[in-house]
């Protein structure tokens, strides 16, 4: 390329850069005219969305909200809107966490590990995710720090980082129990051998904790930092919540057992076998939830031989938060809504199964106050939809985070991500960003 | 030239009938899959096949024929390709019979010799309305050996054969890949090894055929399972999913004109005019199939680009190693018929388009009389999420009525 065009196209690029950073909207942006699926509240059948600076400024009739005079309306009768997909368990991004020298790594970080120019990011948005729990796998008893991630358009990490109202950075920590942590040795070879493990390391953890409160309140000696307790002893305070990876009924009597003796709060991932342990879950005061992954036969690995359709109707009856996962790769996050409707097919209720699909994870994850529902005040993060969100024949026409569109189905590299083909599947090209830092420097 | 016949003793087992009992089932809106839906109809089955079918109105139903309804009516569905039956649920080295990893060419080997009737899957399939199945071995071996059509019904492999020899399975790409010195480990390799061997079986069949018995060279159940396909009587079905792979398929049943069904085929819209010139009817992947390794550039559309195209083209469920065991092929045409293929063809593509492809089109496929009494009824559009399926009926026998 000629050094005339290159310099073209470097303009040309910065250009597109700019308008695709942008942070959120200058001017109000409404939405006019649509079905509204509030979550929080009942559907609204000709409803206004108005967004600005990243937040939603108000939801109603179209009849009551009040548009202001400098808003970008935009008609959007016949559509459906809803709030961004919260999705609590994904792998995207092939993020990683501790190595195979141990069973446990809570000083292992999502955050250090994962790919943002990930094309399955991309793909997340395609199908309507706003927001995901970012986790390292199910191979250890735990296996590391989880992140909470928005699914802005991202350059670096730091541009999907969530940040909590304390400041530090929104994330869990995931574990596992069952069949997949279990190994040779260093890891455990049983069942009990996995608990015991974990109660020791907990009780290790306590006793770091109540010297590093020493330390602060009496002035005794504070222990040599230690980045794994450190993490333990967050849980162990209430400050960090464990995604615990759990298919059979008896496991996930373990993990209410360890909850209850360490008094941290979970998440129930996979729960398989919750259909038969529903009243259990239900009764413990550490269960913030329970995050399914509904599959489309039982089986493939002896703990997922009764996983069913019905245990999210069983659980939603029992009186627990349910939600759901895409477990990304284990199912394409590009149709995360299928599996709220295939829990209505089991005779989930509507109600339950959307709100499964956004505010019911957005508690899981903490962030209630700011994602899940659409109402004022809260992250203009919202999916417009060719129809209804359970339906086979919908489509994921744009998605919006903090305000901003990160997915429009009528962009044809956005199609790209939602249908597949030809470099769906490639890291997202960094040249873009590279040139438009280049012409800052 | 002497034939090789599939041998009277399997074809036998096809005979092998069960008991029927007379049925009706009435639908708000009947799919025939060999027309237009008829509206209020009834599908009258005695003997075990379809008698009588038209409006509710103008059939009259014997006393003493059980009676379903539903509010919609399709053939029994026909997943064109898995490996349920084979490859259990629980996934465990015990119930795990489609692969045998100790050699790169084993056409020799029946799916016959491992169906297993009474496996969780079977009846899981045929509770979503799946009642004919292509199974057998799986790919990810050069040549992993043979399939079978069978129903979703009975407890011996002789009550559930429709053709026990269906196709010989053979694989290329990353999942023929041998590793360290094993060979093929390329797809130069894989392309030689296969020709090579397609030679040896042609010569086999050159010197079977000498008038001088003398120079008959031993029985050799592997160079005959080899000749069944060069002499048109079984086609290679062929797992390719990069374009590359597809074509040298293409090139190697022209070179020996055999026939060929392609199964997979990630890469189709990339080499569409290809297939579509070459004739060959495709078994696209499941649509939902994983993204990643040699399917990374596969598409929700490819389905509807196939058939748009003009190329005789089914959907199956296919073959998962890990979660989900199976997919259900009637998930599978739901997301295809929702991204480009729509409501016919994609129903056709799990029901009249399998059964042409696998040779089964006398009997299964569509709802029409003298066809085997195989139905399947849902509670509203069978590919909406949110539908159920209500009843299943094979041959004339109720085999579920849950509410799935």
């Amino acid at each position: 390329m000629a050094l005339q065009s290159i310099r073209m196209f470097r303009l040309a690029l910065s250009a597109v850069f700019a308008s695709v950073t942008c942070l959120a909207q200058d001017v109000p942006q409404a939405f006019v005219g649509a079905h509204l699926l509030p979550i929080s509240r009942a559907p609204i059948e000709d409803g206004a969305l108005v967004v600005h600076q990243g937040k939603i400024v108000s939801v109603g009739e179209s009849s009551e909200v009040q548009v202001p005079s400098d808003a970008e309306v935009r008609d959007v009768a016949g559509l459906v809107i809803a709030p961004g997909f919260v999705d609590t368990h994904s792998h995207a991004g092939s993020v990683e966490g501790g190595d195979a020298s141990g069973p446990l790594h809570p000083d292992a970080r999502a955050l250090d590990s994962i790919n943002v120019r990930d094309a399955r990011i991309q793909k997340a948005q395609a199908g309507g995710i706003t927001t995901a729990n970012i986790m390292p796998g199910s191979g250890h008893l735990l296996s590391g720090q989880t992140l909470y991630v928005k699914h802005r358009d991202s350059n670096v990490i730091d541009d999907l980082l969530i940040r909590r109202e304390d400041g530090l950075l929104a994330y869990g920590v995931k574990m596992a129990n069952g069949t997949n942590s279990r190994k040779d040795p260093p890891f455990p070879g049983t069942r009990a051998k996995s608990a015991a493990l974990v109660r020791a390391n907990f009780v290790k953890a306590a006793e770091y904790r109540e010297k590093v409160e020493g330390a602060a309140s009496e002035g005794e000696e504070a222990p040599p930092r230690d980045l794994g307790l450190e993490t333990l002893a967050e849980i162990l305070a209430g400050d960090r919540v464990v995604h615990f990876h759990t298919h059979r009924h008896d496991d996930i009597l373990t993990v209410l057992r360890l909850a209850e003796e360490f008094d941290f709060r979970v998440v129930l991932q996979h729960v398989s076998d919750g259909w038969a342990v529903a009243d259990e879950i239900a009764a413990s005061e550490h269960v913030l939830g329970a995050s399914l992954i509904l599959i489309d036969s039982p089986g493939g690995k002896i703990e997922a031989k009764d996983n069913q359709l019905p245990t999210a109707a069983i659980l939603e009856a029992a009186g627990v938060r349910t939600g759901f996962h895409s477990d990304d790769p284990i199912t394409d996050s590009r149709l995360f809504a299928r599996m709220a409707a295939l829990a209505v097919r089991a005779g989930m209720s509507r109600e339950g199964a959307l709100r499964g699909l956004t505010l019911a994870g957005a508690e899981m994850l903490g962030l209630e106050d700011r994602i899940g529902s659409l109402d004022a005040g809260k992250d203009a993060d919202f999916v417009i939809l060719s129809g209804d969100p359970l339906s086979v024949y919908t489509q994921v026409l744009e998605t919006w985070v903090d305000g901003v569109r990160v997915f429009d189905r009528s962009d044809p590299r956005d199609r790209l991500y939602a249908e597949g083909g030809f470099g769906a599947s490639h890291d997202q090209a960094s040249l873009l960003h590279a040139v438009a830092e280049g012409e800052h420097q | 030239m002497r034939t090789h016949s599939i041998g009277p003793a399997i074809a036998a087992l096809a005979l092998t009938g069960l008991a029927h009992s007379q049925v009706a089932i009435y639908g708000d809106t009947v799919h025939t899959s060999a027309g237009p839906p008829l509206t209020d109809a009834v599908v009258v089955i005695e003997d075990g096949k379809i008698a009588r079918l038209g409006s509710a109105d103008a059939i009259d139903v014997p006393d003493g024929f059980r009676v379903l309804r539903a509010a919609v009516v399709t053939p029994g569905l026909i997943d064109a390709r898995c490996t349920i039956g084979l490859s259990g649920y629980l996934n465990q080295r015990q119930d795990q019979d489609q692969l045998d990893s100790s050699e790169p060419l084993q056409p020799e080997l029946r799916a016959i010799d491992a169906y297993n009737p009474r496996e969780e899957l079977v009846a899981w399939v045929r509770g979503y309305g799946v009642t004919t199945i292509h199974t057998g071995h799986a790919p990810r071996s050069l040549v992993s050996g043979q399939t079978a059509v069978v129903k979703t019904r009975g407890t011996t492999l002789e009550e559930a054969v429709v053709k026990p020899l269906a196709m010989i399975a053979a694989t290329l790409g990353e999942g023929a890949r041998e590793r360290g010195t094993k060979s093929p480990g390329t797809r130069a390799k894989m392309a030689a090894v296969l020709r090579a061997e397609l030679i040896r079986a042609q010569e086999y069949l050159r010197k079977q055929s000498t008038e001088d018995g003398e120079g008959r060279p031993d029985r050799d159940l592997r160079l005959e399972a080899m000749g069944l396909v060069l002499e048109g009587q079984v086609p290679l079905l062929v797992t390719a999913q990069r374009s590359q792979d597809i074509l040298t398929a293409l090139r190697i049943r022209d070179e020996f004109d055999i026939p060929m069904v392609l199964d997979g085929v990630a890469e189709a819209h990339g080499v569409l005019s290809r297939i579509r010139d070459a004739g060959v009817p495709v078994i696209v992947h499941p649509t939902m199939m994983r993204a990643s390794g040699e399917t990374e550039n596969l598409s929700f559309e490819t389905a509807g680009i196939l058939i748009q195209a003009g190329v005789p083209t089914a959907v199956q469920g296919g073959y998962e190693p890990y979660v989900p065991k199976s997919r259900l092929v009637l998930f599978e045409a739901a997301v295809a018929a929702a991204h480009g293929l729509g409501f016919d063809d994609a129903l056709r593509s799990i029901t009249i388009n399998a059964a042409r492809i696998l040779g089964v089109s006398d009997r299964v496929g569509s709802i029409e009389v003298g066809k085997d009494g195989d139905v399947a009824l849902f509670d509203g559009d069978p590919f909406e999420y949110t539908t159920h399926c209500t009843g299943v009926v094979i041959e004339g026998d109720v085999v579920s009525e849950d509410v799935r």
